[in-house]
């Protein structure tokens, strides 16, 4: 299969990549790109650890085609911190210890960043389902809504 | 996991995406990609050719018409649970699109792709049946709309013929009376159901005047449970007459077994969530 020519922008910068069209977006951004942030866990569509914004909304990097995300405006965990430090969310992670073994981490980190846009204000009900989609093996969710819940308020105060 | 190579084409318009299925051998079409995707990277499915439909304008977007919601195939879940004309005129698909998946997989996967894919574990098709949806269809003949009662023949097997395109789908508006209710058992967020059941019903007081009860995942495809229906219509709703309801679902369901539960359990529940659609839907009636 020809490979195609594609471009689009991750974390603000405009990237051209040369895909087959049946290569996923997960393994362009970290074999292609050199962004392993967004993990591969699953690979079909239900941990979430390979959880990306794209345009505006959360999506699972492992179940969408490179040649699909042409033209979009992509954001992965690499475009958090920046020259400042953390971002409030995974200072927010830290400070909870929303975190064990890590390996769920980039995937929740960017689903708090786009779940938080959508609600800014979430009650604990809430973010278990806007975080519903998004697995931890080590089971350590208590932490994780609690590092949501204080990103939350960390942010309104920001 | 990789799926095996094929080509790629984003369609440009309905007429394109039709040719380029006719042209092409096995080709077959990419809604949100969150059934087919899966299952060409473990291999169940494998397709030469993709036909992508994202990005069709006239495939997106809810609109109102007098009596008919009209609700365009490539419209996601998310964007349903969204809409304030469902959620005003037919709350019933915001319910049902609540518990498919989870957040992510809803801001790709699509109600015409959720119908379309004739899964008998997805949640839309039982939807389609209890609201008595019409489905618009484009093909090389032109367009055809027919009643979602017919549609489900089989495990991944629709009316749809060769070449054909869900382009759209018709539910009617909730009138004063009428009540929906839709319950899904699942194991965990983001499953399918181990059994489900969407319920509509219009009432004449304390009467069912009408109602239809379809069922998610406990036959080889979407079922309407009408010999529970005939139990029901024109009576008044109590628990003696439940439980003669209750059993024929029971006798209505052939799930297949898998690890979510052998044929007595699952049509065990899928009774339970009927019952439970049924009351809700009554419930609702009387706002």
């Amino acid at each position: 299969m020809a490979k195609q020519a594609v471009s689009f922008t991750l974390n603000g910068k405009t990237v051209d990549v040369l895909v087959e069209p049946r290569e996923l977006l997960i393994h362009t951004l970290r074999e292609n790109l050199n962004h392993t942030g967004a993990h591969i866990g699953c690979e079909t569509s239900h941990c979430g650890v390979c959880t990306v914004d794209v345009d505006g909304e959360s999506v699972k990097s492992c179940t969408l085609l490179t040649v699909q995300a042409a033209g979009s405006d992509v954001k992965s965990v690499e475009g958090m911190a920046s020259a400042d430090g953390l971002h409030v969310i995974q200072q927010a992670f830290v400070d909870e210890h929303g975190l064990q073994c890590g390996f769920c981490t980039p995937g929740m980190l960017m689903r708090a960043y786009r779940f938080l846009q959508e609600n800014p204000d979430p009650s604990d009900e809430e973010i278990r389902w806007g975080m519903s989609g998004n697995l931890c093996r080590c089971t350590g969710y208590q932490n994780i809504i609690e590092a949501v819940k204080t990103a939350a308020k960390n942010l309104q105060q920001a | 996991m990789i799926p095996s190579g094929f080509e790629y084409h984003k369609a440009t318009s309905i007429a394109d995406a039709i040719a380029k299925l006719r042209d092409n051998e096995d080709a077959k079409l990419l809604a949100g990609g969150h059934s087919l995707l899966p299952m060409m990277k473990l291999r169940f499915s494998e397709a030469p050719y993709l036909v992508d439909i994202n990005g069709i304008d006239g495939l997106k977007g809810i609109s109102i018409d007098g009596d008919t919601i009209t609700i365009g195939a490539m419209t996601t879940e998310s964007e349903l649970i969204r809409s304030d004309i469902l959620q005003q005129y037919c709350p019933l698909l915001v319910e049902a699109a609540k518990l498919v998946a989870d957040p992510q997989v809803r801001n790709r996967g699509t109600i015409g792709g959720d119908v379309a894919h004739g899964d008998p574990g997805n949640d839309h098709p039982a939807v389609m049946l209890a609201l008595d949806a019409q489905l618009v269809i484009h093909g090389p003949d032109g367009e055809r709309t027919i009643p979602a009662n017919g549609f489900f023949l089989g495990t991944y097997w629709t009316a749809l013929e060769e070449f054909e395109i869900l382009v759209a789908i018709k539910v009617p508006a909730l009138k004063s009376g009428t009540g929906h209710g839709y319950n899904k058992l699942k194991r965990k967020t983001g499953d399918y159901a181990v059994a489900g059941s969407a319920v509509v019903v219009e009432m004449n007081g304390d009467i069912v005047r009408d109602i239809r009860i379809g069922l998610t995942n406990v036959a080889p495809m979407a079922i309407r449970a009408e010999a529970a229906e005939d139990l029901i219509r024109g009576k008044r709703i109590d628990d003696v007459l439940l439980k003669s309801v209750e059993k024929a679902i029971v006798e209505v369901c052939d799930p297949a077994v898998d690890l979510r539960g052998d044929e007595e359990y699952k049509s065990h529940m899928a009774a339970i969530m009927a019952r439970r659609s049924i009351i809700q839907a009554i419930e609702n009636a009387k706002e």
